[in-house]
């Protein structure tokens, strides 16, 4: 009886459960090599193996885990029907949660894990657990079948005449290289070209400047110092189709600094009296960036923390963002309300290859 | 001899029982052939180990994904018409929103036991991308990646990459407040895409963003494109699971031409079928328990509107991670516009992963290992490659914090910037100082090993020798212990050879092949492995210290 | 007692005793200092009176003697009663150290107290007043709306259902849970910090009450949170966390006994 490691062929009989009590005398390998391969050992029994009683308690518990899972799926149907999803319960240490959410999940869920729960419990202490060894072959094929595989192939090959012919080989890739193209060309009407669509916003010369939350134009002296205002271009409907759309790129926030504290020229002259105007939508993927804070004059993006200076024409101070925030140019018309004097002078949003 | 006796009761049972049964399959064997399927798979042999079973974990829970799946798709309007809601939840009581958001609010709260099932379909894909991350790390940091099983990791890790995707798609179908924000991040970084981002974009969104179509066309990607490909790679994966048996850790009688374990029928059919109902189980009570993605909390999308916190699930905080440490790098030439803000943390997205995906190959070019392997590597053995994992794992967890970074300064009480900072620079340092400290471990632990098998186990129980002296007694180990210890194959480092071959020709090394040279003495080099024990010297300290 | 005595000249003995002494100034302070009651009175200029006194023994170190504002702290002129209510209302003030950003915590004047000094600060320049009850007390306003306007308005620092967020450089919005309507109000009016401030001409008086029935609606203990736990109503954040400890975790463990060998008969 060889063991050393590398040997195996004769492993898996020395590994059969009938001859291991016989392996397992392993003194006199111990003697050759002191870390050879000693083989399984022997077959321990379980209590279940040895003790009827002990197999019965097993049987028991398992039937009652199956009995316990018919209880709570039949508990599943009476909280179904019975339960209103309106109703709320205050469970610790849950909180005041879906009473049917609850016990349905609760229910389903022992339903569930009591059918897992007895299979499981059977096989661990009911079924056989004599671990046994299986041969492995190898995957690779025995020559004599690589050659007959690759003599065969060799034969269709050339029964095809695919290498002789090559008016056929290659009009044949060429077919089927421009063939996909017609998927290609299908996937086209996806959406509209571009154009200069992401380089204007719905903001025109003389709009009035509407707070969103009243839907009413902005007059200067209704922003404050250090306050904050959303603003949009008129005549916008949110429960219009595009206003998802049009909202997207126009959205504004307008805050008003003192005067002496704005330390970019062109920001203050595009500004009244303090009052700046600047795009909503972060430079960096388009989040609405609006935390803005009045003492730092810092607007902070909540999802990638882009922080742009809106004291400083918008410059970006940290972040991910590549560019400054836009600002939209604003003055006062004759009626006394703010208004855009046109389109932003850029693209406002994330950038892109074509932005320039 | 009583385990003999119940193996025959148990087969010969049904037999007599159930001649119909028979019939069935001799029937379907005409058919299909089903006998010699069942001869070479009924009693397969699965060798038991809870870490085998991460990969079961996955399984079903991408089983109770399409089962709830399904049951959504009946309730779910995939359409971005506005409505405006009128259902039972009053702080959205006449707000517009798109039929997706109105109809699964209609399913939270309207449809008994949607809600429930609303957050095991949720929270089963959590745990589905969760069990694959640990089921990927299991099978990396046992090698068991390697011949002949490239192929299966390389369908693992498309399964990997593939369920995030669909987690993105599937979580952005409700069109609420936060995964709309999320919705934007991928038109942002699709926009930054060089030459073809705005038509990408374009293209996707059917138009400017957010249009009309985003939600009906990521359902179709979430419920048939994507499911459809996974379903295939995953039946792909489980034949090659069962066509190459399963690895198996070392031990007495575990070889790398056997399979050691218990049979399909009855015990893994009764443990992997109890399984599948143990996996369902607990997510349902874990639904039944904490909620997930209350969309009514976030409300509908606006794109002028947003939620701080707004975070992506897990499996995406890696590259929101990537995302957020990123310097704003924008450059701008010949009127075009490269924002290396958003593009490189996109381009290092799949660095990040492909690093991992491509390593069983690097390691077999550099070890040039040709033969088959099925006994796992205990992690200690193979130091360079345990290390590397580790870097990984530790790298993608600064990612992970990076992505998170908002609510680790609000709950530590720290500034945003700094934590930042913190994942800008750890983001280079921890995986090297990781790596560095995995190997040493490493070392120690394959020295300890060394050191158990010359010397035995300490005992803990001290003698006094006749002359006074303390010494601790040593127990020898058994021989299966002794084996596990010394059984795995210690790898050369490879070698470049002579300048001049035999002829006197000059041979010259190309970088390639001085590359992996150099690689191969940095793996299993003198200084990333102990060797181990050889029988002479367990011969010579034995014999010498004279007892057994 | 030996034992303190062997210890007394240990090299950390000054410092244990200068920690003895903080904490026993500290502990007095907090004893006696709210212990004061001022009378409350009815005439304004009283109350401007007895302001002013509390004014200058709690604020005027960092406020300046009139409220004109010193490098510690700005200037009190025209901030209104409204800020004052708010800020001394909930323990922001007075402030414990310089930071970031000031947090609330216990409040160290009643509310008569609070009354006087808001009284006293009023009278230095006018500014919002302390808002009645009328105008904040949400019965009767529109949720939905308040919604709407959270979303538009507050939820990008406070989070969507006011659970707070980060701000820049340590700062933070905080959460808005347990914060009373009359604070909340007074924080839109009067932008507290960093806060911006909303003042009715942008946002008026009916959106503030909107906005604070909203909150209550969603925000309040008594909020359902119909799935089960809320996990701080953080997001996905918390419920990966979640999905990996309690949901993987748990998993893991089962698979654990799954796997286990079974218990044998003997030992062996």
């Amino acid at each position: 009886m060889s063991s050393h490691p590398g040997s195996h062929e004769d492993m898996s009989e020395e590994n059969l459960p009938s001859e291991r009590s016989d392996a397992h005398d392993g003194a006199v390998a111990v003697a050759e090599d002191p870390f050879a391969d000693p083989g399984l050992p022997p077959h321990q029994p379980r209590r279940q193996d040895i003790d009827e009683r002990a197999a019965r308690r097993s049987e028991r518990a398992v039937a009652f885990m199956f009995t316990l899972s018919m209880v709570a799926t039949l508990g599943f149907i009476a909280a179904y029907s019975l339960i209103p999803p309106s109703k709320i319960v205050y469970i610790f240490p849950f909180g005041h949660v879906s009473a049917l959410n609850f016990s349905l999940g609760w229910s389903l869920g022992v339903a569930l894990f009591c059918i897992g729960a007895g299979a499981v419990h059977w096989a661990r202490t009911l079924m056989s657990d004599v671990e046994m060894p299986q041969e492995r072959h190898p995957i690779e094929a025995e020559p004599e079948v690589k050659q007959k595989v690759l003599a065969d192939f060799r034969q269709g090959a050339s029964e095809s005449q695919f290498g002789r012919r090559k008016l056929i080989r290659n009009t044949m890739f060429g077919a089927l290289a421009m063939v996909p193209l017609a998927g290609v060309v299908l996937l086209r009407d996806l959406g509209p070209m571009p154009g200069t669509s992401l380089r204007h916003t719905a903001w025109r010369k003389g709009m009035q400047l509407i707070n969103v939350n009243t839907n009413l134009p902005l007059r200067p002296e209704d922003v404050g110092v250090g306050s904050l205002t959303f603003a949009q271009p008129p005549g916008l409907n949110d429960n219009s189709d595009d206003y998802d759309d049009v909202i997207a790129k126009a959205a504004l926030m307008i805050v008003r600094l003192k005067p002496e504290d704005i330390k970019d020229k062109r920001e203050a002259d595009w500004g009244h009296e303090g009052i700046v105007a600047f795009s909503k939508i972060c430079t960096h993927v388009g989040c609405p960036i609006s935390l803005y804070e009045q003492q730092t004059h810092h607007v902070l993006c909540p999802c990638h923390q882009s922080t742009f200076d809106l004291s400083d024409g918008g410059r970006v101070i940290f972040g991910p963002a590549g560019h400054a925030l836009p600002q939209l140019r604003i003055s006062v018309n004759d009626k006394g309300y703010l208004e855009a004097l046109g389109d932003f002078t850029e693209p406002v949003g994330p950038s892109f290859w074509e932005r320039g | 001899m009583s385990t003999t006796n119940h193996a025959t009761d148990d087969a010969s049972a049904p037999r007599g029982k159930a001649p119909a049964g028979e019939r069935l399959a001799d029937w379907a064997d005409g058919r299909l052939g089903v006998y010699s399927l069942a001869k070479a798979n009924m009693r397969k042999i699965f060798p038991d180990h809870w870490s085998f079973m991460l990969g079961e974990i996955c399984l079903y829970s991408f089983m109770i994904i399409i089962m709830t799946g399904v049951y959504l798709t009946l309730f779910f309007h995939p359409s971005m018409n506005e409505v405006t809601y009128s259902g039972p939840y009053v702080p959205l009581q006449g707000i517009r929103m798109s039929e997706a958001f109105n109809s699964t609010m209609n399913i939270s709260f309207e449809v008994r036991g949607g809600l429930l099932i609303r957050q095991i379909h949720h929270w089963s894909a959590v745990v589905f991308i969760a069990g694959m991350f640990v089921h990927m790390m299991r099978v990396f940091f046992t090698g068991a990646f390697r011949k002949p099983r490239e192929v299966n990791w390389m369908f693992g890790f498309l399964l990997f990459v593939l369920g995030m995707f669909t987690g993105f798609t599937g979580y952005s179908l409700p069109d609420d407040l936060l995964s709309g924000t999320g919705v934007r991040f991928m038109e942002g970084a699709i926009l930054s895409v060089p030459i073809v981002g705005t038509y990408l974009s374009f293209f996707l969104f059917g138009g400017q963003f957010p249009g009309h179509d985003f939600v009906a066309r990521f359902y179709t990607i979430h419920i048939l494109l994507l499911p459809g490909i996974m379903a295939g790679l995953l039946v792909a994966h489980l034949i090659l699971v069962f066509y190459h048996k399963h690895t198996q850790f070392p031990g007495p009688g575990r070889t790398e031409k056997n399979v050691v374990g218990m049979p399909l029928m009855p015990v893994y059919m009764a443990k992997a079928g109890g399984f599948f109902f143990l996996v369902f189980g607990v997510i349902a009570a874990v639904a039944a328990v904490a909620s997930i993605n209350p969309i009514w909390e976030f409300g509908p999308y606006r794109p002028d509107q947003v939620s701080t916190g707004a975070q992506p699930d897990w499996y995406m905080g890696m590259a929101e991670g990537l995302i957020r440490a990123m310097p704003g790098w924008e450059i701008n030439f010949w009127g075009h516009t490269l924002q290396l803000g958003v593009f490189i943390p996109l381009v290092l997205f799949g660095v990040v992963l492909a690093v991992m995906a491509l390593w069983p190959f690097i390691e077999s070019w550099v070890t040039g290992d040709k033969s088959e392997h099925h006994l796992a590597d205990r992690p200690r053995n193979a130091p360079t490659r345990t290390a590397f994992g580790a870097a990984w794992v530790a790298w993608y967890m600064v990612l992970l914090l990076g992505g998170g970074n908002d609510i680790a300064a609000t709950h530590f009480h720290l500034s945003i910037n700094a934590v930042t900072w913190f994942v800008r620079i750890s983001f280079f340092v921890i995986p090297v100082l990781t790596f560095v400290a995995t190997k040493r471990i490493c070392m120690g632990l394959q020295r300890r090993d060394k050191d158990k098998v010359l010397h035995g186990r300490e005992t803990g129980v001290i003698k006094r020798l006749p002359h006074g002296e303390f010494v601790e007694v040593h127990a020898p180990l058994d021989q299966g212990q002794m084996y596990t210890l010394t059984q795995h194959v210690q790898h050369q480092p490879f070698e470049l050879g002579e300048e001049v071959d035999e002829n006197g020709v000059r041979r010259k090394a190309g970088p390639v092949t001085k590359l992996r040279s150099k690689l191969s003495q940095g793996m299993y080099g003198e200084g990333s492995q102990i060797p181990k024990p050889t029988a002479e010297e367990h011969a010579e300290i034995t014999s010498g210290h004279g007892h057994h | 007692m030996k034992k303190l005595s062997v210890r007394r000249r240990h090299p950390l003995a000054a410092l244990v005793v200068l920690l003895f002494a903080l904490a026993a100034t500290g502990g007095l302070y907090a004893a006696f200092a709210p212990a004061e009651k001022a009378q409350a009175d009815s005439s304004q200029s009283l109350a401007i009176e007895e302001g002013k006194k509390l004014y200058s023994v709690g604020c005027a170190t960092c406020h300046g003697t009139s409220g004109e504002g010193t490098k510690t702290g700005p200037s009190l002129v025209g901030v209104g009663s409204a800020a004052v209510d708010f800020q001394v209302g909930t323990g922001r003030m007075p402030a414990q150290q310089p930071g970031a950003q000031i947090p609330a915590k216990k409040v160290a004047y009643s509310q008569a107290q609070i009354d006087q000094l808001a009284a006293y600060i009023a009278s230095l320049g006018p500014g919002p007043s302390v808002p009645t009850k009328a105008q904040y007390s949400p019965g009767g306003a529109d949720i939905a709306n308040g919604g709407q306007l959270f979303r538009t308005n507050c939820s990008q620092c406070h989070n969507a259902s006011g659970k707070g967020g980060a701000l820049s450089d340590g700062k933070f919005a905080p959460t808005l849970q347990g914060v009373t309507p009359k604070h909340i109000y007074e924080a839109m009016l009067t932008g507290p910090q960093n806060m911006p401030n909303f003042p009715d001409t942008t946002m008026p008086e009916k959106d503030k009450k909107d906005i604070i029935a909203y909150l209550g609606e969603v925000d309040s203990g008594k909020t359902p949170s119909e799935g089960g736990l809320e996990l701080g109503g953080l997001g996905p954040v918390s419920e990966g966390l979640f999905g990996w400890i309690f949901g993987l975790g748990t998993l893991i463990a089962v698979a654990v006994w799954v796997a286990a060998h079974t218990t044998k008969a003997r030992k062996s």
